[in-house]
């Protein structure tokens, strides 16, 4: 009788590439300066992370159905600015957190029902809602930047058990999206969805449901991740988390979620792949790397990424191909590999 | 157990069911035989809970029964095993058999009852004699083996009907004989199962009942043993198919069209030599996986041969690309017409006039003339008879399955192949479109084209080949001319000479 075969090494390096990629950039700027490895800055990279991290676990969630969403950074945007108006004017912290998370929930609604109701590409519809965020943004800004009140920045620097409160916001996000995911039918259903819509149709999965929420949960991890990026530095610029959402989509792809639908995890892959891209930053920051060369080096990363990801899609569907000879071999079972498929 | 009373169901104001009327005795199995576009799975998809009826009612034990969703069809213990399996390979068994409704540990946590689903996973696959763990993901699982998974999910929900659609097109024999197997033991357990299938020996060696429809009506509605084949094919047709195979008055010429000698690739193709006369049709058997569409590829210049010549009319095609292949006149009917024959979006002319495309440019651009194109396929449309309704802007999709390979026939018709590979060419096809496929075949060889016909049923090659390979594990083992033709001997040099488990 058959047994289910082992993933080649091959595979399995793929699977763990983020974790590879990671030691390999580790070793690079632990040996290029010493200040790298100092535990201070291992929490600073951490606090650096919080918030593209919290961006890239509600963008996973995107990509596990196939989809993808333009518009995180805007909606990290048009929540800052109300947010800063709201606060401006004398409303408190918590009503105003309140309300731009409630801006991140409902902007991710507002393309959730483009995409589910009038079943127009996630692609488009997020580009489309990307520049109306933006212009909206904008709009209520007066295109100029916005200084906030003291509170905010206390907020950010507040510590609970020794933790930073931006480290310890994205940790609970990473907590509760992981179990979610792994633990909770929803969760399930969001990889049933991303592998094959129409099967998950046919498996009684309310599919409008699980993608509607989808989107609804990275709108609302994009206001979050306004949040503590405010908190770090309370000012909101009219280029406030532009051209975020493709940092937090290289974060998810660079910790192994596939833009393919059906295949990635919060932890330890977007997690990871987080906290890389920010590695880098830092250690290029330390070693006092030419800034106009970050873009080139940062792209350099994330094409790398995208790269891994394909390779291991065809690696896959090789393997899948392999398999109907070696399901064959089982009515010949003294052959081995007499029709290996080659390309 | 289940009754369907008068269903009528009408597409974009094409009637597709006309009032079916019949039922299902409870721990029946009934076969439901047609052609491809006779209501079948619309049929079952109403029963299933996807499409809803225009008309009529369903009864289920006596009860109304009107599933709006997969869902409620599930409720009523009704279970839809899909032709294209409805499994995500990227999760576990235990999570596929689950997915409509993870049991919680308590109605307080949002959390998946994981004890609970793999302990009943396990069980279900010791019934099923299944050896893998709940947690063993679906995509390490072959063919066959997913089957029995779908198969779990049905008793996962203890259903009392199953409904089979087409189980057995992508299994091998033996995985085929496992399922027969279990859908006996399942029969003894006072399930009953509806049977969809074109292969008329399966549906007479398992069901009790056969269903017979045509053009969305039931023609014939008796126990098995009062059906035999011949009438079944006539009830579906709706006349006498005399013969299925037609005659074919051509002999193969000397000539020859196809030279291929000791083409060998390494754990693909060993030392691989035959001529194909011109107007031949030589016929290469095997069981799948022995190398016979791997040969096609490695022909047709997908894939890499190591050493070898291969010969078109005396020109050398080694190192060639498919395209320099086509130029000289090669065609290939791939194995799977949806994934690599047909651009299913796409419409019909479009996909028909694909291949000879630069025969249809002009001018000194060389822009596709839309009138040379548009008559050749008005041409080309009349010479495969596809079905009169379809419009040349329709999506390829929109065809049933039989009016597809056709559409994929008359893209390399158009071309003049002289030699033309075909692959499975009526795998889940009817039996009048495979008639017409076998009608075009001998066309073809009358006109002096040699056709390599690759097929894993004996009999098609033996009623349409003048010789047939047989092979087995990447090498021809036996080499039959249409005066010895039988069926054990192919069977044999197939399976080395052991008898098939």
């Amino acid at each position: 009788m058959t047994t289910a075969r082992s993933n080649p090494i091959g595979l399995r390096l793929l699977n763990q590439a983020s974790l590879i990629l990671f030691a390999v950039v580790l070793m690079i700027f632990g040996a290029l300066s010493s200040a790298f490895f100092q535990p201070a800055n291992a929490v600073n990279i951490l606090i650096q992370t919080s918030s593209t991290g919290i961006l890239a676990v509600g963008m996973t969630f995107v990509l596990l159905t196939a989809g993808v969403d333009l518009s995180v950074g805007s909606i990290m945007f048009v929540a800052a600015a109300v947010g800063g108006k709201l606060i401006l004017s004398g409303w408190s912290l918590t009503a105003t957190l309140v309300v731009m998370l409630a801006i991140g929930g409902l902007y991710g609604a507002l393309n959730a029902v483009f995409i589910t109701r009038l079943a127009i590409m996630a692609f488009i519809v997020t580009l489309a809602t990307r520049y109306l965020g933006r212009g909206f943004g904008l709009r209520i800004t007066e295109t100029r930047a916005m200084n906030l009140p003291e509170s905010f920045y206390e907020f950010g620097a507040a510590r609970i058990l020794g933790l930073p409160l931006p480290v310890l916001i994205f940790a609970v996000v990473v907590v509760l999206a992981h179990l979610t995911l792994t633990r909770t039918p929803f969760g399930r259903q969001i990889y049933a969805v991303g592998a094959d819509l129409e099967a998950a149709r046919k498996a009684g999965i309310n599919t409008r449901w699980v993608l509607f929420l989808v989107y609804v949960i990275c709108g609302f991890c994009a206001a979050v991740a306004g949040i503590v990026a405010l908190s770090q530095a309370p000012a909101v610029s009219p280029g406030f988390g532009n051209n975020r959402e493709f940092m937090a989509i290289a974060a998810a792809v660079l910790g192994g979620t596939s833009l393919f639908g059906g295949r990635g995890a919060v932890f330890p892959g977007t997690v990871l792949g987080a906290v890389l891209i920010q590695t880098i930053d830092n250690g290029l920051n330390i070693l006092n790397v030419n800034p106009y060369l970050y873009p080139l080096i940062t792209s350099g990363v994330i094409f790398l990424a995208v790269l891994l990801d394909a390779i291991r899609n065809r690696t896959l569907e090789r393997l899948n191909r392999r398999r109907i000879f070696v399901e064959a071999e089982t009515d010949q079972p003294n052959v081995k590999n007499h029709c290996d498929s080659s390309r | 157990m289940i009754e369907f009373v008068n269903i009528e169901k009408s597409f974009f104001g094409v009637k597709v069911l006309k009032g079916v009327s019949f039922a299902v005795k409870p721990g029946q199995t009934v076969g439901i035989v047609g052609e491809n576009g006779a209501g079948k799975s619309t049929l079952m998809n109403i029963l299933g809970g996807n499409l809803q009826p225009d008309a009529g009612e369903m009864r289920l034990n006596g009860q109304p029964y009107a599933p709006k969703s997969p869902r409620a069809a599930e409720h009523a213990r009704i279970a839809f095993i899909h032709q294209d399996l409805n499994l995500f390979g990227n999760l576990s068994i235990a999570e596929n058999l689950f997915i409509g409704g993870f049991p919680r540990p308590s109605a307080w946590l949002p959390f998946i009852d994981r004890r609970k689903i793999r302990e009943r996973t396990s069980e279900l696959l010791r019934d099923l004699q299944l050896p893998y763990g709940p947690d063993t993901l679906v995509e390490r699982l072959s063919a066959g083996e997913r089957q029995l998974v779908e198969i779990a999910k049905a008793l996962a929900i203890d259903a009392k009907l199953i409904i089979f659609d087409e189980p057995t097109t992508s299994l091998t024999a033996r995985e085929t004989e496992r399922l027969f197997a279990i859908m006996a033991q399942l029969r003894e357990r006072g399930i009953a199962m509806l049977y969809i299938s074109h292969s008329l020996g399966d549906v007479l060696r398992l069901c009790d009942e056969i269903v017979v429809l045509r053009d969305g009506a039931v023609v014939g509605n008796a126990p098995a043993s009062e059906l035999p084949m011949e009438r079944m094919i006539a009830l579906m047709v709706g006349r006498e198919i005399t013969q299925l195979f037609p005659q074919r008055d051509t002999k193969p010429e000397e000539g020859i069209a196809l030279d291929v000698r000791g083409v060998s690739q390494p754990s693909v193709a060993r030392n691989i030599t035959f001529q194909l006369h011109r107007g031949e049709v030589l016929g290469v058997a095997g069981l799948m996986g022995s190398g016979r569409s791997e040969l096609a590829r490695i022909l047709f210049g997908l894939d890499p041969c190591a050493a070898g010549e291969i010969r078109l009319n005396g020109q050398l095609l080694n190192g060639l690309s498919p395209r320099e292949r086509i130029q000289r006149g090669l065609a290939f009917l791939t194995e799977d017409r949806r994934m690599e024959g047909l651009c299913m979006e796409a419409a019909i002319a479009d996909n028909a006039a694909l291949v000879a495309l630069p025969r249809f440019a002009r001018g000194l651009f060389g822009f596709v003339s839309k009138k040379k194109s548009r008559g050749a396929v008005r041409n080309i449309r009349e010479a495969v008879k596809l079905t009169a309704s379809a419009r040349d802007a329709q999506p390829v999709k929109t065809l049933s399955g039989g009016n597809q390979q056709k559409v994929v026939l008359a893209k390399w018709l158009l071309n003049e192949p002289k030699v033309f590979i075909i692959d499975e060419p009526t795998r889940g096809i009817d039996v009048g479109a495979k008639h017409e496929v076998y009608r075009l075949i001998n066309e073809l060889a009358a006109r002096g084209t040699g056709v390599l016909m690759i097929s894993s049923e004996v009999e098609e090659l033996i009623g349409m080949c003048d010789r047939i390979l047989v092979m087995r594990r990447g090498e021809i083992r036996d080499t039959v001319v249409a005066s010895e033709f039988d069926r054990e001997r192919i069977l044999r040099a197939a399976l080395h000479d052991k008898a098939p488990a």
